[in-house]
C-alpha cells in the first residue's frame, strides 16, 4: 500500500483561514450526525462503511499536475451520497479523511477543517443536489441513471477543486500574486479530467448495485415507497 | 482478513510510547500540529525545536529516523509545490544562484516544507505506535459521536475486506486467460469495479450481520473500553510534547 496520495498539507494555508474552515466543517459534521443517525439502519450500517472504504482505496490513486506540483486524486463524494445519502455521505468522506491524516500522514491534521469542508460539504452537497434534481428530469432508466451519476461526480469534483482555489486565495501562504488565477486554471483542467474519471467509476459502481440491489441505493429509495427491511431488524444499531 | 488489527504504519514494539493510551497519543499530537502551524515562519529556531521533540519521541518509541525519512515520502507532491513558490511567487526578488526568486515565494516554500514535514513526522509517530483498532478506542474516549466511530470501524474492516476480494478476482481473471498487463487491464478493471464493490458488500454484510447475531450494538465490547483508559499521569506525561511545543510557539510568536 504505498501510497503517494496526499491532501491539504500543514502550513499551505494560514492559521485563521485553516480555524474558520475548521468551524465551518465542525457545525456541518454536527448537522450531518444529527440528521445521519435517522438515515442509519441496518442496512445502511455495513454500507456507510464499505464506500468509506472504497473511498480510502480509491482516493490513493493519485494524479500529480506537475505544471504547479500540486496533485488530484478521487474524491467519491458524489458516490458517496448516492449510496448512502448526504448526511452519512458527508460523515464517511470526513471518516476518511481523519483516518488518512492521523494513521497515514496524509494531509495536515491542522488543515482537515479544509480539507472536510471541500470534500466532505462542498462536493456531496453539489453531488446530491444535482442527483435530485437529475433524477427528477431523466428517464428511469439505468442510462439515466449513469447519466445522472455521472455529471454529479464530474461536476462536484470540479467544485471542490474550486474550494481549495477559494481557500488558498483568502489564506494562501505565500502569495502567488497574478499567478492565482493560473492555480485556478491548473485546478480546473486537471480536476476536468479527473472527473470524467471519477465520473465513469460512480456511474459503473452505481448501475451494477442498482442493477442487482436497487434497495441499496439511498437516492432511489428516497424515491420510492420504503420496501419492508429484508434483513431482521435488531435494535440498538445507532 | 487474518492480518489482525495492524495496520502498513504499525511498528510492533514495546516501547513507553506504545503503551500509553491512544486517547492521550491523539490529542498530543493534534495539540503538537497545532503549535507548529500557529508558529512563524520566520521563527526558524522554533523549528529546529520542533524536529528536535519529534526526534527524542522518535528515539522513545523506537523507530527509526531511516524509517521516518522514507515514509515521510507522502509529501513529495506537496514539496513539488514549495520548490515552484519562489519562481512564480510576487514581490520583490533576490539572486540566488544567478536565479532570481521572489523572497516571498521562498519563505512561503520554506513554511510548507517545516510545517508539512513535521505535521507529517508527527502522524508517522502516532501510526508507528497505534494499531487502528485502539485509534478507534481512543477516538470513543475523546467522546466522538458513536456513528463516526461505527463508520470508522467498518471502514478499517472492510478496507480488508475490499483488498481481499480484488486480488480474488484478480487471480480469477488471470486464470481464465485475460492478460493482466496495465492497458489490457483497463477495459476488465472497469467492468470489474461494480461487481467488485456487490460482492465486497455482500460479504461485508455477512460480516455485519454475524457481528449483530453476537451481539453487537454499535459499540466495541466493553472490554476494549473500560480498561486501560488514561491515568491523570499519563495525560500529564504526553502532555509534556504539546506543552514545550506550545511555549516554543508563544515565545516565537512574541519574539517576531
Amino acid at each position: 500500500m504505498e501510497n503517494l496520495a496526499m491532501h491539504i498539507s500543514n502550513g499551505i494555508i494560514n492559521g485563521p483561514v485553516a480555524a474558520l474552515f475548521a468551524v465551518i466543517a465542525l457545525v456541518a459534521m454536527a448537522l450531518a450526525v444529527h440528521r445521519g443517525r435517522q438515515d442509519l439502519d441496518d442496512r445502511l450500517a455495513p454500507m456507510a462503511g464499505l464506500v468509506a472504504a472504497f473511498i480510502f482505496a480509491v482516493q490513493m490513486l493519485n494524479f500529480p499536475i506537475f505544471t504547479a506540483g500540486v496533485s488530484g486524486h478521487l474524491l467519491g463524494g458524489a458516490l458517496a451520497a448516492m449510496l448512502v445519502g448526504p448526511w452519512v455521505g458527508a460523515l464517511c468522506i470526513a471518516v476518511v479523511l481523519v483516518v488518512q491524516a492521523l494513521v497515514f500522514g496524509d494531509g495536515g491534521v491542522a488543515m482537515l477543517g479544509l480539507s472536510i469542508t471541500n470534500m466532505g460539504v462542498i462536493a456531496v452537497a453539489v453531488a446530491y443536489l444535482l442527483i435530485a434534481l437529475l433524477l427528477r428530469v431523466l428517464p428511469r432508466t439505468p442510462a439515466g441513471l449513469a447519466v445522472t451519476a455521472f455529471v454529479a461526480a464530474l461536476v462536484s469534483v470540479v467544485v471542490a477543486a474550486m474550494g481549495f482555489v477559494l481557500q488558498y486565495w483568502l489564506g494562501g501562504t505565500a502569495d502567488l500574486g497574478g499567478n492565482l488565477a493560473g492555480l485556478a486554471g491548473t485546478m480546473a483542467v486537471s480536476h476536468l479530467f479527473i472527473g470524467i474519471g471519477e465520473g465513469l467509476i460512480t456511474a459503473t459502481t452505481v448501475v451494477t448495485v442498482a442493477k442487482v440491489r436497487p434497495d441499496l441505493v439511498y437516492a432511489l429509495r428516497a424515491r420510492k415507497p420504503v420496501s419492508p427491511a429484508s434483513v431482521p431488524a435488531v435494535g440498538g444499531v445507532r | 482478513m487474518g492480518a489482525g488489527h495492524a495496520h502498513v504504519l504499525y511498528r510492533e514494539s514495546d516501547s513507553p510510547v506504545h503503551r500509553l493510551p491512544p486517547e492521550v497519543k491523539i490529542a498530543a499530537m493534534v495539540a503538537f500540529t497545532v503549535a507548529v502551524v500557529a508558529t512563524p515562519r520566520a521563527a526558524f529556531w522554533a523549528f529546529g525545536a520542533y524536529a528536535l521533540m519529534v526526534a527524542v519521541v522518535a528515539a522513545l518509541a523506537r523507530v527509526s529516523p531511516r524509517w521516518l525519512l522514507t515514509r515521510s515520502a507522502i509529501e513529495v507532491p506537496f514539496v513539488l509545490f514549495a520548490f515552484a513558490l519562489p519562481i512564480i511567487g510576487a514581490g520583490e526578488r533576490v539572486d540566488v544562484l544567478g536565479l532570481s526568486l521572489s523572497t516571498e515565494g521562498l519563505y512561503g516554500a520554506w513554511n510548507i516544507l517545516a510545517k508539512g514535514t513535521l505535521g507529517v513526522w508527527a502522524s508517522l509517530l502516532l501510526a508507528a505506535t497505534t494499531t487502528t483498532r485502539d485509534l478507534i478506542v481512543g477516538l470513543d474516549r475523546l467522546r466522538c459521536p458513536q456513528i463516526i466511530t461505527q463508520i470508522a470501524t467498518f471502514m478499517l474492516r472492510y478496507l480488508d475486506v475490499l483488498v481481499g476480494e480484488a486480488r480474488r478476482m484478480r487471480v480469477a481473471r488471470i486464470s481464465r486467460g485475460d492478460d493482466p498487463r496495465f492497458l489490457w487491464q483497463l477495459r476488465g478493471f472497469a467492468a470489474g469495479i461494480g461487481a467488485l464493490f456487490l460482492r465486497a458488500f455482500e460479504r461485508g454484510e455477512r460480516v455485519y450481520l454475524a457481528m449483530l447475531s453476537r451481539g453487537y450494538t454499535g459499540r466495541m465490547p466493553a472490554v476494549w473500553q473500560g480498561a486501560g483508559a488514561a491515568t491523570t499521569g499519563q495525560w500529564l506525561v504526553a502532555a509534556t510534547v504539546p506543552l514545550l511545543a506550545g511555549t516554543v510557539a508563544a515565545t516565537a510568536a512574541v519574539l517576531t
